[in-house]
């Protein structure tokens, strides 16, 4: 391994005032910018979570009043949603790491990345202040006719907001699609591509197809609450299902954006504490863009129970089982992976243990959903919230964590404390367990969702779920001292301390302004461990 | 329909189990066989194996068939009522759910129905999305403004049981909670004895609203007026003017009170006002029964408990 060098001058020593940071073009910067950002808003999310917990623990609604637990449960979504998991990946890791990965200086528009995170600001901000000005109470999937003629709230405001934030979406999927097609270094084929790239570009296309139509479909909500155009109330001529099928077209390939990321830094973190290529990459890398594209055709699935004809169920059933099996495929591809491999266990790699554990339990229980027998019982119930923080909150944020300790000696040039995020990693782990798998058996119950009010024959399973929270908080809380700590005192890190293959451990840690000094030729495959 | 839900369910805890525990295993079995033993080991130049890559996605896709058929199965019992229902016409508003049986009573967050029988649900909103929840039962349907959705169930057990919205639908949702009470028959013939509101059918209602809004001076019953007449219409298919025919169901009779330019029966003009807003959602479903009892040959209803016969103005 080699010895720790410091460069001469590297992308953090670069400049230090305010407008180097604000007016800056470097996607490393940027990538720290949504780093802040994201991680400012998923503490704000984590805080409407815990006040929703808090009110769950007894049956009664006590805590707070109807009107302000739906107002929490409506920002808790909407925030971790469209500011926390779509962006988290893409825009912290994958904004800093998709240029060094394939050998380039920047990505192919800097200064709509620079755009993209201000876009993305502003539209957070606008929330917030919609937040400030009475919030929302719609839940963050808006159906109609509720928000377009019957809530109370500011539905406008917030919808304001999440537009604007969704050209951010579609500036940094732009800036990835066209970055991997021109930009990649000599030698650096479609086929030498780190796996984490791949899964990008699928996120990318999602983003940049996907995002338009739920701008339109919202824009369509706010013309018909403040315009009267009938478009979903039929009060007003229109139809409220049309509403569901446009938000579900995009917001179910929305979580594909949310986990495809997180499938790639997957994939180079069991390969890099594995030393071992990855298993069937072709297959793996073809998953990703087989889930992008089946992505698109599943949407009917939320719609099970919303008087959809019994033949297009049927329709949308078969297909939700087919998106399933790139998935599967992946998750054995992993462990096979590590099979006659060299593993260690830094932190990384428990994060690797943790995902494999979620993403099986998130995965397996799509598929209760998509048999749509068992889903006519179990939907908008506790079953489904359980289920989509599994494979979309566990899975990213495990990934997310495990992408932040994987690349934090190269993104910081700092070591951290392997200690204390093993025990993080672990308690988050745990956390996450307890707070969510108690929720599929009060779903199967019959507990519903967005309920301020239960009956008491479920609150055994709210307090589980609750205990976990706390323990949740505790494991999230950890890392803020940690890496905080190793900024500021931490040892400096070697270029690549983990002993692992890819174009971002050639580099010096942290990565000169152009990421490399010579720019850099490629000539062998990727994950190229044996010798 | 309860039992064969949680069959397809236990099967699916058992598969999930299965494949749970079997990465799980591997993955640990890996994670402690190949542990790293020296510092600057690598693991074996292994890059994938084509059969292995085949069979880990065709086992798979396998199972996904086998549980989407079986699941559709189901699905489809669900999805059809038997013919001859117990009809219960449910309407949903924020927040409270109103029943109504057919002759006449009416109910709030309760609904009795007779233990064994076949009770078909007729449901629609008068504001925003509701949803019928009976997780006793593993059924749910959303109730939709401006539509007829439906839900049929033959309740096994007498008992209470949990009806919950499950639709979000605004501040006091988690409040939009009532009862189905499954009763004996016994029971439920004394409870129909006694309780309120009998003595008006609703397809009695449904007359009146009929002459009240003067729905009888077009649509006739013995002769043919400016409208086409009900008489022996429901359930029948109507040739249109457009050239298509239609079923005159729920929907399409909904549709025709509400938007009756949408599909105009041939041979007549397009000559009826649009009757949305001046009907309530129940005065609708008075008039939908209304309709249904117009039958062209003396009526021999087969339901449970079969209404009083309305007054029909078809016989001659």
């Amino acid at each position: 391994m080699d010895t720790p060098v410091t460069p001469h001058s590297n992308y953090l020593t670069d400049g230090y005032t305010l407008k180097s940071w604000l007016l800056t073009r470097d996607h490393k910067r940027i990538g720290l910018l949504y780093l802040f950002s994201v991680t400012s808003f998923f503490v704000l999310g984590a805080f409407f979570a815990a006040v929703i917990r808090a009110e769950l623990l007894t049956p009664a609604g006590d805590l707070v009043a109807s009107d302000t637990y739906n107002r929490l449960f409506t920002m808790h979504g909407v925030v971790m949603v469209f500011f926390f998991l779509i962006p988290a990946i893409p825009s912290v890791l994958g904004n800093f790491l998709v240029p060094i990965m394939i050998g380039a200086k920047d990505l192919a528009f800097p200064r709509l990345n620079l755009l993209s995170w201000y876009l993305y600001t502003f539209g957070g901000l606008f929330t917030l202040w919609a937040l400030v000005n009475g919030g929302v109470d719609t839940g963050w999937t808006f159906y109609t006719p509720y928000s377009s003629s019957f809530s109370n709230s500011n539905v406008a405001l917030v919808i304001v907001g999440i537009f604007i934030n969704g050209f951010s979406s579609i500036l940094t999927g732009l800036n990835f699609i066209v970055t991997i097609h021109k930009m990649r270094a000599p030698g650096m084929t479609w086929f030498r591509m780190p796996l984490f790239v791949w899964a990008h570009y699928a996120t990318g296309l999602i983003m940049v197809l996907g995002t338009p139509v739920i701008a339109i479909t919202l824009v369509m909500v706010a013309a018909e609450r403040l315009l009267h155009l009938g478009i979903f109330d039929p009060k007003l001529g229109g139809d409220p299902v049309l509403f569901q099928h446009l938000f579900w077209f995009y917001s179910h390939p929305a979580v594909y954006i949310m986990i495809l990321p997180a499938m790639g830094v997957m994939s180079e973190l069991v390969a890099a504490f594995s030393r071992k290529a990855i298993f069937g990459y072709q297959f793996v890398a073809f998953s990703s863009l087989a889930i992008a594209a089946l992505g698109f055709l599943v949407w009917g699935h939320h719609m099970f129970v919303s008087s959809e004809s019994v033949y297009s169920a049927m329709a949308f059933s078969l297909l939700s089982f087919l998106v399933a099996i790139p998935s599967a495929v992946k998750v054995f591809n992993w462990s096979a992976t590590m099979y006659k491999g060299s593993i260690s266990f830094e932190a990384p790699m428990l994060y690797v243990f943790g995902f494999i554990g979620l993403f099986m339990i998130g995965g397996m229980t799509g598929l209760f959903l998509a048999a749509i027998a068992v889903d006519v019982h179990v939907t908008d119930t506790y079953f489904v919230v359980a289920h989509f923080h599994y494979i979309m909150v566990g899975a990213s944020i495990m990934m997310f964590m495990g992408g932040v300790h994987f690349w934090w000696p190269k993104i910081f040039g700092k070591l951290y404390h392997e200690f204390w995020a093993k025990v993080a990693a672990v308690t988050i782990f745990l956390g996450f367990n307890l707070t969510f798998f108690p929720q599929f058996i009060v779903g199967y119950l019959g507990m519903p969702r967005r309920y301020h009010a239960y009956p008491p024959e479920f609150q055994l399973w709210n307090i589980l779920s609750t205990a976990g929270a706390t323990v949740l908080a505790v494991g999230y809380a950890m890392p803020a001292f940690y890496l905080l700590h190793s900024l500021l005192k931490g040892k400096p890190a070697p270029s690549n301390p983990w002993g692992a293959k890819g174009l971002e451990w050639e580099t010096a840690s942290p990565p000169p302004t152009h990421n490399f000094e010579t720019p850099p030729v490629v000539t062998e495959p990727p994950y190229n461990y044996a010798k | 329909m309860a039992p064969r839900v949680d069959a397809l369910y236990y099967f699916l805890i058992a598969v999930t189990a299965f494949f749970t525990l079997l990465v799980a295993g591997l993955v640990i079995y890996f994670a402690f066989k190949y542990r790293r033993k020296l510092k600057d080991d690598a693991g074996a130049p292994i890059h994938g194996s084509m059969w292995l890559e085949a069979a880990w996605t065709i086992i798979p896709l396998i199972i996904v068939l086998v549980i989407f058929g079986w699941s559709s199965s189901i699905f489809f019992s669900m999805a059809r009522p038997p013919a001859h229902t117990l009809d219960v016409y449910v309407v949903g508003k924020q927040w409270m759910w109103k029943f109504q049986h057919p002759d006449g009573r009416m109910e709030v967050n309760e609904l009795h129905v007779p233990v064994g029988v076949d009770v078909k649900l007729t449901m629609t909103s008068q504001d925003v999305i509701h949803d019928v929840y009976v997780p006793n039962f593993r059924l749910k349907a959303d109730v939709l403004p401006g539509k007829y959705t439906h839900m049929w169930f033959k309740a096994t057990k007498p008992g209470k049981y949990h009806l919950f919205c499950a639709e979000y639908c605004g501040t006091n949702h988690s409040g939009m909670v009532g009862w189905i009470i499954v009763q004996e028959r016994a029971e439920y013939e004394q409870w129909l004895a006694g309780s309120l509101g009998q003595g008006t059918t609703m397809a009695q209602a449904g007359e009146k609203l009929f002459k009240d809004l003067a729905c009888s001076s077009c649509h006739q019953t013995d002769t043919i007026g400016r409208g086409p007449t009900l008489v022996g219409l429901y359930s029948n298919k109507v040739n249109l003017d457009s050239g298509s025919t239609v079923v005159a169901d729920d929907a399409y009779l909904r549709e025709s009170i509400t938007n009756p330019r949408a599909k105009v029966v041939a041979g007549f003009q397009p000559v009826m006002p649009s009757f949305q807003g001046l009907v309530s959602e129940e005065a609708l479903l008075q008039l939908l029964e209304y309709i249904k009892s117009l039958k062209a040959t003396p009526s021999n209803a087969t339901g449970v408990v079969s209404p009083p016969a309305p007054a029909s103005p078809a016989k001659k």
